[in-house]
Parts: structure tokens; C-alpha cells; sequence
């Protein structure tokens, strides 16, 4: 465990033991710790139910979405207890998440769903078109689809969006779930090249939940390891990418 | 040929009627998923309340914006009680959350300014016109050009506005919306509020023809073989199922009628409704979803 204080200044987010209960009844998450420092990229890695995209919707609120709760432990953002604030509310105060699957609207076109992101600050008309312009030249692919519908772009078209989409926010801390799912390998590094280029350029913060560990690891400063609900290891990402047990564990097996 | 022409436009502009009162179940549809059994009573409450403002003395202009305040007030009251202790549950509880305020909102309406019938009166002459030899009612072109208007208002909102835009958003995909920090509570809040302003432009309209009353309310059920031949989630569907609708109605009365006793127009729409439901379940406009995983 760490041993910094809580509220050191560069403690982004502090995640203390919580439980996540759906439906009153599944267990979601059994005990998971961690934090992410500002500035930093840290990887959520596990199988498939591990209880990575649980983990981030509680740290978003959305679990209240999914009539969920967390039943026990809590989170803290920027030294504040986040328990019970709707997600909207946290997205104004700088968590914004990326949902897994991507989940652009559809039949908006690409520049409208960036824009919807936009509006959260409320900005002048000139200062959206600014904005709108930063995410283009940050992914010029979307630039050129600008009046295509979202739900007609390709699947990594559909994941810059997403991640475009949430960076219109302004966040302090994106949460960004899964987002190798189903992309060619190329299109994956590109995506995370991205990534590391915001982190390191706009000292902007992740938290990366991935089943992909090879590529999180090669991006990511620090990683925890999830397992049936569970914190089961963690480190420097590039510790972890030292160890052999863990390329097992990418198949399925157990962590040793 | 005149006869059959006069019949087509008539029932087409009369089609513009049913129109209008679908446009607020596809509203509230598309924004969260429910189906507004309600629409029919807000109709009703807001015709009534502007009657009854009208009663008090109150010229047009003046009377017309309360009624607006009115029903957005309790638009955003209707959404603080009823859907936000609701939110997550599935259709069905939410369909019957409405059923059960389509009936407090028709008691109170009565309770409050009365049940008997009231004239109301808009200043609309319905003298027939004449189209070279067509013969056309002045109101229903002019319920047909309110019905283009509150379309071309709506569609202005949507696509040009930050609201609207967020509106769509949340149509789409209410936990993405979420995520970027729109306030679905606020964007329900404003569908509703539309939602009653549509039905007070549809409850006036339907108010001059037939008076304002209890029946006002049963309008919904005229409503739902447009929205099932148009699509719940399309706007333009809204417009053409009611057209369709009413086109049908009057040439089925007309020229199906006589051969089996007349009295058509009743359930003609809904007969046309299940051949839809056959053959495209979804509705002419519904949107397909698209999704990907």
C-alpha cells in the first residue's frame, strides 16, 4: 500500500477498498484499491468480469445508472469524497469516462458528438469552434468524416470519437474502458500513441482499463491487476511487463 | 375526379390534426424511452386552462403565454415526482407511472375549472374555400400551416441548438450522455415542457373543432395508429403517419362506406395500424437501430 497521505497534492484519485453491489444482490467488485497520481497513466488489467468497467463506473457514478451501488469503501477525487454525486455533476468537476463499446450517438453526425461534449463549460460560440479544432488537430480523421453520422464511421473512427468526444470536456481525468476492443492492431497503437501524447503534452491523466496487457503496459506508468473482483497485484507497468506469469494470465490463467 | 380530390385533401389536412398530437408521444419517446399515455390529459389540462383564462377576461396573447408557463411548470414537476424516482425501471412501470398521472392530471383538471363544455373560440372562420373546384376547409388549412410551423420550430431546435443537439444525444444513448456531464434531469425537464406545449397548440386546434372537454383527452388513442404506421421515434414519421391516417379515413368513409353501412372512420386507423404491424413492425420512419459492439 502506499503510504503517502491522502490528500497529498498530486493525489488525483484515491480509490479505498469499495465493494460494488448490482440489483442489490451480484457482486460486482469485492475489494479494489488504487489511485492515480496526477499526470499519470495508470492500466486497469484483467480477463473479461474481472471487474475493470465496474470499477470505472463507480469512480463516474455511473453505476447508478446501472442500479448499482457501492456498498462499501469509497472515493475520493481531488481530496473530495465523490459518494452519491450524479455523474453529470463529476464530468463538470473534471472525471470524464469513456464508455467500453464506444457508445458515440449514433445518429448525430461525428462533429455534433463532439460538440455535445462541448457544451458542459458552456462556452462562447468562438471558444467551442477553438476547442472543436484542438480535438481535430489531435485526430485529423475525424476532421474529414465532420459531417458523416457516427454510427456509419469505422470502428476506430468510432473509438477517437469517444475519446475526442470526452476530451471536449476539459477533463482533469479521462476513464477510458477497453479501448483496443475489437480494433485492428494498428489502429490500437495509434490509439494509444495518442493517448501518451496527451498525457505527456496537456499532462492530461488516465486510467486505462484493458484485457490487451502488452499494449497497456508499453503506455502506462503503473498498473493494477484485477482478478475476480479483486486487486491481486500492482506496480511499475514496466515490472509488470517483465513478468512471465502475467502473459499466462492474459489467457485466462491464474496470477502466481 | 373533383369529388375524390376534395375527399384526398381533406382528410389530408385533417390528418395534420392527429399529427400534431403524436409529435408529443414521439417527443417524450425518443428523449426517455417512455410512452406518454398522458399526452391526451396534458392536452386536455392545457386546453382547459386557457379557456378558463380566457373566461376570466384575459385576451388571447396573454392567456395563451400563462397556459405556456403553466405547462412547463408542470412539466418539470411532472418530472421531480414522477420520472426521476422511476429512472432505471423498465418500460412497463413507466408506461403505467403515466397511465396513473393521465388520470390525476384529468381529475385535476376538472376539479379545478370544471367538466362541462366549454366553446372555444379562435377566431378561425370555418368557411370553405375554393381551389378552382376544389372545395377546402378554412380551419383545417389553417390547423395544416400550424402543424408546418410547430415542424419547422422543432426541427430548427433540434439540429441548431445546443439543447437540441444534447436532446438528440440523450436519444441516443443516455448513458454516453451521462458521461459527458449532460443533465438528463434538465433535458427531461425541457422535452416534457415541449411535450405540453405541443399538446396545448394540438388541445386549442382540437378544442375549436369539438369543444373542450373530457373526450379531448381520447385524442391519445387517435394518436396511436399514427405513431405505429409513422414510427415512435421519427418526426417526420409523426407527420406522414397522420396523413396518412387521415387521407385513409376519409376515402375508406367515402368510397368503402357505402358498401358496408358506413360508420367507418372509428376504426379504420387501426385496422391500418395492424396490416403496418405486419409488415413493418417498426413503423415507415422508425429508426433502425444502429448499433455496434
Amino acid at each position: 500500500m502506499n503510504t503517502q497521505p491522502q490528500t497529498a497534492p498530486s493525489r488525483l484519485l484515491a480509490v479505498h477498498d469499495i465493494e460494488v453491489i448490482y440489483d442489490g444482490a451480484i457482486l460486482g467488485v469485492a475489494g479494489v484499491s488504487l489511485h492515480v497520481d496526477q499526470g499519470g497513466i495508470v492500466a486497469l488489467l484483467g480477463a473479461n468480469g474481472a471487474g475493470k468497467s465496474t470499477t470505472l463506473k463507480a469512480i463516474s457514478g455511473l453505476v447508478q445508472a446501472d442500479r448499482a451501488q457501492i456498498s462499501r469503501g469509497h472515493i475520493q477525487f481531488l481530496g473530495e469524497d465523490t459518494a452519491g454525486i450524479a455523474p453529470n455533476v463529476l464530468a463538470r468537476r473534471g472525471i470524464v469516462h469513456v464508455l467500453e463499446g464506444r457508445h458515440v450517438f449514433a445518429h448525430l453526425t461525428v462533429e455534433e458528438n463532439l460538440r455535445s461534449g462541448g457544451f458542459l463549460r458552456r462556452p462562447s460560440r468562438q471558444t467551442l469552434e477553438q476547442e472543436l479544432e484542438r480535438i481535430y488537430a489531435w485526430f485529423p480523421r475525424l476532421k474529414v468524416k465532420r459531417r458523416t453520422a457516427a454510427g456509419l464511421t469505422s470502428g476506430g473512427e468510432q473509438q477517437m470519437l469517444a475519446i475526442g468526444r470526452a476530451l471536449m470536456t476539459q477533463p482533469t481525468l479521462v476513464l477510458l474502458d477497453e479501448p483496443s476492443m475489437g480494433l485492428a492492431p494498428i489502429i490500437v497503437e495509434e490509439i494509444f500513441d495518442i493517448v501518451a501524447e496527451l498525457n505527456h503534452k496537456e499532462g492530461m491523466s488516465f486510467l486505462v482499463a484493458e484485457q490487451n496487457i502488452n499494449v497497456a503496459l508499453r503506455h502506462a506508468h503503473y498498473a493494477y491487476i484485477l482478478e475476480n473482483g479483486h486487486v491481486v497485484s500492482e506496480g511499475a507497468a514496466q515490472d509488470l511487463a517483465a513478468r512471465e506469469d502475467l502473459q499466462h494470465f492474459y489467457l485466462g490463467g491464474q496470477v502466481s | 375526379m373533383t369529388f375524390f380530390l376534395e375527399t384526398l385533401i381533406g382528410g389530408l389536412l385533417a390528418g395534420t390534426m392527429y399529427s400534431l398530437v403524436a409529435l408529443g408521444f414521439v417527443l417524450i419517446y425518443k428523449a426517455s424511452g417512455v410512452f406518454n399515455f398522458a399526452q391526451g390529459a396534458m392536452l386536455l389540462f392545457a386546453a382547459l386552462t386557457f379557456v378558463s383564462l380566457q373566461e376570466q377576461g384575459l385576451p388571447f396573447a396573454l392567456a395563451l403565454i400563462l397556459t405556456v408557463v403553466v405547462m412547463a411548470l408542470g412539466a418539470i414537476l411532472i418530472e421531480r415526482t414522477v420520472l426521476r424516482p422511476l429512472v432505471n425501471r423498465s418500460q412497463i412501470t413507466l408506461f403505467m407511472a403515466t397511465l396513473g398521472l393521465s388520470f390525476v392530471i384529468e381529475g385535476l383538471a376538472q376539479g379545478l375549472m370544471g367538466a362541462q363544455v366549454r366553446a372555444l373560440d379562435l377566431g378561425i372562420e370555418d368557411v370553405p374555400l375554393f381551389w378552382g373546384d376544389v372545395m377546402v376547409s378554412q380551419f383545417d388549412l389553417v390547423a395544416a400551416a400550424t402543424a408546418a410551423l410547430v415542424v419547422t420550430v422543432l426541427a430548427l431546435l433540434f439540429n441548431r441548438t445546443r439543447i437540441g443537439v444534447s436532446l438528440r444525444a440523450v436519444a441516443d444513448d443516455t448513458r454516453a450522455a451521462l458521461s459527458i456531464g449532460i443533465n438528463l434531469n434538465r433535458i427531461w425537464q425541457i422535452v416534457w415542457a415541449v411535450a405540453g406545449i405541443l399538446g396545448l397548440v394540438a388541445g386549442l386546434l382540437w378544442g375549436a373543432r369539438q369543444g373542450v372537454q373530457f373526450s379531448l383527452s381520447l385524442v391519445v388513442l387517435k394518436a396511436l395508429p399514427v405513431l405505429i404506421i409513422g414510427g415512435f421515434t421519427s418526426i417526420g414519421g409523426a407527420i406522414v403517419g397522420g396523413l396518412i391516417v387521415g387521407a385513409a379515413e376519409n376515402l375508406a368513409e367515402v368510397y368503402i362506406g357505402p358498401y358496408i353501412g358506413g360508420g367507418i372512420t372509428p376504426w379504420f386507423a387501426y385496422v391500418l395500424a395492424i396490416v403496418f404491424l405486419y409488415i413493418r413492425p417498426a413503423g415507415l420512419f422508425g429508426e433502425p437501430a444502429i448499433e455496434r459492439v
